[in-house]
């Protein structure tokens, strides 16, 4: 993975410097909060309903042992002993004090960590398929370039103060698990004809109040031109974006509103002004931060008669491997979901000790790599076939062994309500109950793949438009209301759900989920048809009949 | 407040005229005028006088094209600190149009963003927040001094082997740069 060099580790410590002196400026009012809230934004910092809640960058969902040690340890010290992974590969802690978070960022720092642009009207943390670099179907490895991009979009003096976010998604493989038509940018790695590698573009994806599916600008961006088409876009965004209404903010409006093939000419226009200039990447720049994500050195094969044997006798483990495991591109080696979706928990937590034990496992058999997933689950990227049994009885251990990744109970969900201070209903209560009514681990295997997504309001942080049941709670003369949509999905066949129908209540939610559910599995060509292809194939019809009766 | 401009490392009076649209040129002096106003003025009509142009937010850098030379100044609008638009109309001047006179943030400028207003190629600071005016007589810098992006300043250097990694040439303090 990518390692400072004198100049980042510089750069970092500067920046810890100068958030120090911002927070020092605010406490001794020579900032007013109006003036110090979008300083404290860029480095992750918000005030939520309880207290200020500190979110640290975890660049493209990539860290070793001891980063993840070192976030146990900030667990412990300045929070309630556990942090929330987000669908941006990030980590929240939910309970620190203002005048603790330079400490905080002076921690980070001495293992290679920051909060830089985890929130603001900024270049946000670029995000990347979680299998990067072991997953069997890539074409090439998305973190070379997120790096890149991390770098180039750090404390931007142009695009510091952005019409509103922005957001950039990098997959490698044609198999998109990064959601990156749902992001400003969506860059989705790909080989012309003569070899070279190079990007499809995509521009004007989001969600939130106005979810739009990303269009493409260009179908082969030279890996070359990366940075300056970047900062073409950027520019147009930044000028033109709207600035009148933080809610018609994003480049997403931008192009809705200029349309398509004018905004696509604006950024050519501004590319080949540019291009061919100082943002060029050289090939030997490329070449050397790959090295940086070079492949670790695989161990031969292990003895998977212990696997077969496992699956066997172990309770559980079966159900495990079917689930939680994903092909490597290393014969013997596999990666391994850790799921943050225990049954009744709530999505994406982890103890300290839970975050130590991943680590510890981590530097045990897994190279000592961790990735976080948009999904809110950890993943070892790299690990042999045969210690699988011997992990799987530790994650089971400690909570950490649910067999449920893509399924029923693997639900994605904002914090809502319980912590965030725009949530209008709660998210996780709901997440845990759904979780539950779902839980017996024979109920969830038969139903199969099935993305549930839960937000709070109408933000969408929980991605409920790309769920393929998408919960969204809203208030209504002060009561918390669930609208339910149907047909989302984040990957390369992105599409935004559609509502079904009248809202239901706090109470009623979870049995029209189950409704939804039952309706699926009676009417499902066969068990190998999904809840999505079946939704595509049949229409909203039948579930609408199923929740709503015939009229 | 006596002098509100931040250049060349200390305040100094604004010794330019704002002169309203409806207002009639005065035959000499520093005047500033709005972009409407320059651009239906021709050249010679101003001769004898310095000018400079405010260019709100909002407003095309591109509409001086063709006219720059004859532009001392321009003055570009920060009309809330978080409305950046100015930082890209800063840097487009500066780097595809050439400009080479002095450019100046007007409005709602603080502290924390001068940093990257430099960055931008804005040499002189129109600052009337408290703080911020004590914190550059006291020469308090908060900037990171180390940069990630290439924009096209002389006075930054690559560092290492990654062309997007820069330094300015001498550590200098916020706004004590050459021009």
């Amino acid at each position: 993975m990518y390692r400072y060099d004198e100049f980042d580790r510089e750069f970092v410590d500067a920046r810890v410097a100068q958030f120090s002196d911002q927070v020092r400026r605010r406490l001794s009012g020579e900032l007013t909060e109006d003036q110090f809230k979008p300083l404290r934004l860029m480095n992750g910092l918000y005030l939520q309903l309880h207290a200020y809640m500190l979110r640290v960058a975890i660049p493209y969902g990539t860290l070793n042992s001891r980063q993840m040690r070192k976030l146990a340890e900030i667990a412990r010290k300045y929070d309630r002993g556990y942090g929330h992974f987000t669908t941006r590969q990030n980590v929240q802690f939910n309970w620190p004090r203002l005048d603790e978070t330079p400490a905080i960022l002076n921690e980070l720092a001495e293992v290679e960590m920051h909060a830089i642009q985890t929130s603001g009207n900024c270049i946000r943390n670029v995000t990347a398929d979680h299998f990067a670099g072991a997953a069997a179907d890539e074409i090439a490895d998305p973190r070379v370039y997120a790096e890149i991009l991390r770098q180039w979009s750090s404390l931007h003096p142009e695009f510091s103060f952005l019409p509103r976010k922005f957001k950039i998604a990098i997959t490698g493989a044609p198999h998109d698990r990064a959601a990156v038509q749902v992001h400003d940018i969506g860059l989705q790695l790909v080989r012309n004809e003569a070899g070279e590698t190079g990007f499809t573009v995509f521009v004007g994806g989001g969600l939130g109040r106005t979810p739009m599916i990303g269009r493409k600008v260009r179908d082969f961006l030279p890996e070359a031109d990366l940075l300056a088409y970047s900062e073409a876009i950027l520019r147009v965004y930044n000028l033109y974006g709207r600035r009148d209404n933080k809610y018609k903010a994003r480049i997403k409006i931008l192009v809705h509103e200029t349309g398509i093939e004018e905004l696509k000419a604006d950024i050519e226009r501004e590319f080949e002004a540019i291009r061919h200039g100082i943002l060029t990447l050289p090939k030997e720049e490329v070449d050397r931060i790959e090295a940086y994500f070079a492949a670790p050195e695989f161990a031969a094969p292990g003895d998977e008669a212990l696997f077969d044997a496992a699956l066997e006798t172990v309770p559980g483990f079966a159900n495990f491997a079917a689930r939680n495991l994903n092909a490597h591109r290393q014969a013997g080696y596999v990666s391994v979901t850790i799921s943050l979706k225990p049954i009744g928990g709530a999505p994406g937590d982890a103890t300290a000790e839970q975050m130590e034990v991943v680590a510890d496992l981590a530097a045990r058999y897994g190279h000592d790599e961790i990735r976080v997933s948009h999904e809110q689950n950890l993943v070892l990227p790299h690990v042999r076939k045969a210690d699988v049994p011997a992990i799987y009885k530790v994650l089971a251990e400690n909570g950490l062994a649910e067999a449920n990744a893509g399924l029923v109970t693997d639900i994605i969900a904002c914090p809502g309500m319980d912590y965030c201070a725009l949530a209008t209903a709660r998210s996780i209560p709901v997440a845990q109950r759904i979780s539950e009514r779902f839980g017996a681990s024979e109920r969830q295997q038969q139903i199969g793949d099935l993305k549930i997504k839960i937000s709070g309001c109408i933000n969408a942080c929980g991605h409920h438009h790309v769920g393929h049941i998408g919960i969204l709670g809203v208030e209504k003369k002060g009561k918390e209301y669930y609208q339910i949509t149907l047909g989302g999905s984040a990957d390369e066949s992105s599409s935004i759900g559609e509502i079904i129908g009248p809202g239901f209540s706090y109470e009623e939610v979870v049995d029209a989920v189950e409704n939804l559910v039952d309706t699926y599995v009676n009417i499902r060509d066969g068990e190998g048809e999904t809840f999505l292809e079946t939704y595509r194939r049949v229409g909203e019809t039948p579930f609408k009949e199923a929740l709503y009766g015939t009229q | 407040m006596a002098d509100t401009i931040y250049r060349n490392g200390a305040f100094e009076a604004d010794s330019w005229l704002k002169v309203a649209d409806d207002e009639a040129l005065p035959a000499e002096g520093q005047v500033l005028l709005s972009l409407e106003r320059f651009l239906s003025i021709a050249d010679e009509n101003a001769e004898g006088l310095r000018v400079g142009v405010v260019l709100k937010a909002g407003e095309r850098a591109q509409a001086l094209e063709g006219r720059l030379e004859a532009v001392a100044l321009i003055a570009i609008e920060f009309p809330k600190f978080s409305d950046g638009r100015g930082y890209s109309s800063a840097r487009l001047l500066r780097e595809k149009h050439g400009y080479q006179g002095e450019l100046r943030a007007i409005g709602d400028v603080l502290l924390d963003q001068i940093p990257f207003m430099i960055r931008c190629g804005i040499d002189s600071f129109e600052v009337v927040n408290e703080p911020t005016r004590r914190a550059l007589v006291e020469g308090h810098s908060v900037e990171v001094p180390v940069y990630l992006q290439p924009v096209g300043r002389a006075d930054e250097v690559p560092l290492g082997t990654r062309p997007w990694a820069r330094r300015h040439v001498a550590a200098q303090r916020v706004g004590q740069q050459a021009d």
